[in-house]
């Protein structure tokens, strides 16, 4: 096979290889994956909590 | 106790704050650089000349501004999205002092005059090979941070961040392999020659933007969007193809540096195409940040953070609108070479990769330091408009001034001479130049806003670090 005719081939396969990608993303199969992943972000309280609602909390508590 | 581990915010902190300080002195130099256009007397000395300042600023704010406004956010959501402790604190750490170093090291050679030539790569080849190590470790930490997750699926963000971290490593080593003079000597010479040097340097110039400046970025929008609008981003199908278009058509846009140069016609109408091409996922992306916002827009009247990381994907989009009408050879044979260049340069670099940077190290930063917000929220807003202000002042002035320039230059008499002496393009230019140093200046006061407001946001807070969450139960 000549060079050039695997770098068409490279191309082409690449081509085909980010449709699949495209097809994977859309589909049915993926989409329960993505909602839980979307959710990362969100699900993960990363503010401290402030001095006064612990104190707070800690009123509860005691 | 697995109970009371905390993530390391350490690393995280020392890049935020750097961030800032960096971003000050980077743009310090360039608002200098700018001044020396309109005041050319301002030459003084050859240390502080132009020709090594406007190096020293690129590099400043590119990669010591953005380099650790990029560490700084994947170290944090590589964590907090893993729900698991940075890997390799030793590493982490090192990654930061090598960092620093490198930054260091580019502010003393640059202005001495040591110079690849090569630009975005102009540090010579012991700073380089730095770089390379610092990168790999930072390769290290990030991928062995996924590796030992918690959760099972990897967030679109630290996707952007890993393409970026890979990409970068390959650009940076392929394009500097040089061959020094000696192994005393700072001079090298790059390891290719004549148009292969130009097309892999512009291959790697390219991909510096799509990949440092864009994916990295694009990691911070995933992450810091969603979460300052508490809202998931709009679409997650879309970011994964946004994702997987930018990686595969990135790589061929460089090109479009080399127009009408001695390159092959056919390589730079490749190169034309795929930039051309690279406006859907340029765009695909942009839309799915911004519609994040839907149904919350509300939040953007009050919260200054938000207006940066939104108004960071607006000039997003004008952007990579921009860049590939720039990229059309037609529209580049006026362009090019001109001030054009420089205000869409700008367009992207202070509108979208500085606020995007900015609004999400002032999310950072009360969270680092065990608060729920900024010192002053009033302060922040006014940091953003005297931002917009400047940068619109800084891309309109430059518009104006390079399509003068590009019409200037191929203007001709009937009898084929040119209308204009370059000299006169220049002396038409001073305007306009004044124009992006007063907008430049304006961008570079609103960094002094924020190092107070940083200043007094930190100022009697201890370090903070946040205990190390484990994954939310099973989602419905």
């Amino acid at each position: 096979m000549d060079i050039n005719d695997f770098r068409s081939l490279i191309t082409v396969l690449g081509l085909l290889c980010f449709l699949g990608i495209c097809a994977w993303a859309y589909s049915k199969h993926a989409k329960a994956g993505f909602d839980e992943a979307a959710r990362l972000p969100l699900s993960d309280d990363d503010l401290p909590a402030p001095r006064g609602r612990q104190d707070q909390e800690g009123k509860k508590n005691g | 106790m697995q109970s009371q581990a905390t993530y390391n915010y350490k690393v995280v902190r020392q890049f935020s704050i750097m961030t800032v300080v960096w971003g000050i002195v980077g743009m310090l130099v360039g608002v200098i650089a700018a001044a020396q256009l309109v005041w050319p007397q301002l030459n003084v000395h050859e240390f502080l000349h132009f020709g090594r300042l406007r190096p020293l600023h690129t590099n400043a704010v590119i990669f010591a501004f953005g380099g650790c406004a990029l560490f700084a956010t994947s170290y944090y959501v590589v964590q907090r999205t893993c729900h698991t402790r940075l890997f390799a604190p030793g590493l982490a750490a090192f990654t930061f002092w090598g960092w620093q170093l490198v930054i260091v090291l580019a502010a003393i050679t640059l202005p001495l005059g040591y110079t690849s030539s090569k630009e975005y790569a102009e540090l010579e080849w012991p700073i380089d090979i730095l770089i390379a190590i610092v990168w790999v470790s930072y390769a290290i930490v990030f991928f062995g941070t996924i590796a030992k997750r918690k959760v099972s699926h990897i967030y679109v963000a630290n996707w952007f961040f890993g393409g970026f971290i890979l990409t970068v490593a390959l650009l940076h080593i392929v394009n500097s392999a040089a061959i020094p003079v000696s192994l005393t000597s700072m001079k090298s010479y790059s390891a290719y020659a004549g148009v292969q040097d130009a097309m892999i340097q512009w291959w790697y110039g390219h991909n510096a933007v799509g990949f440092f400046l864009t994916a990295g970025f694009l990691g911070m929008m995933y992450y810091f969007v969603p979460k300052q609008a508490d809202r998931p981003v709009y679409s997650y199908r879309l970011s994964v193809v946004h994702f997987w278009a930018l990686i595969f058509t990135y790589m061929w846009a460089g090109p479009h540096h080399l127009h009408y140069t001695a390159l092959p016609d056919w390589t730079q109408s490749v190169g034309m195409v795929f930039s051309l091409i690279l406006l859907a996922p340029s765009w695909g992306g942009m839309i799915n940040g911004v519609l994040t916002l839907s149904g919350a827009w509300h939040k953007l009247r009050t919260d200054p953070i938000l207006k940066f990381l939104i108004t960071s994907l607006s000039f997003y989009g004008m952007s990579t609108f921009e860049g590939p009408m720039m990229s059309i050879k037609t529209v580049n044979a006026l362009s090019h070479y001109t001030d054009w260049t420089v205000g869409h340069v700008h367009s992207g670099a202070l509108g979208w990769v500085a606020m995007i940077s900015i609004g999400s190290v002032y999310f950072l930063l009360p969270r680092l330091y065990g608060k729920s917000e900024m010192y002053s929220v009033k302060l922040i807003n006014a940091h953003f408009w005297i931002a917009t202000i400047g940068i619109v002042l800084y891309i309109a002035s430059m518009w104006i001034s390079g399509v003068m320039q590009g019409l200037m230059w191929r203007a001709t008499n009937p009898d084929g001479t040119l209308t204009y002496s370059f000299v006169e393009s220049v002396k038409a230019s001073y305007p306009f130049w004044t124009i992006r140093f007063i907008g430049g200046a304006l961008f570079l006061s609103g960094m002094f806003i924020m190092f107070y407001n940083m200043m007094k946001t930190i100022a009697g807070q201890k370090a903070y670090d946040a205990p190390v969450l484990a994954p939310a139960a099973a989602h419905a």
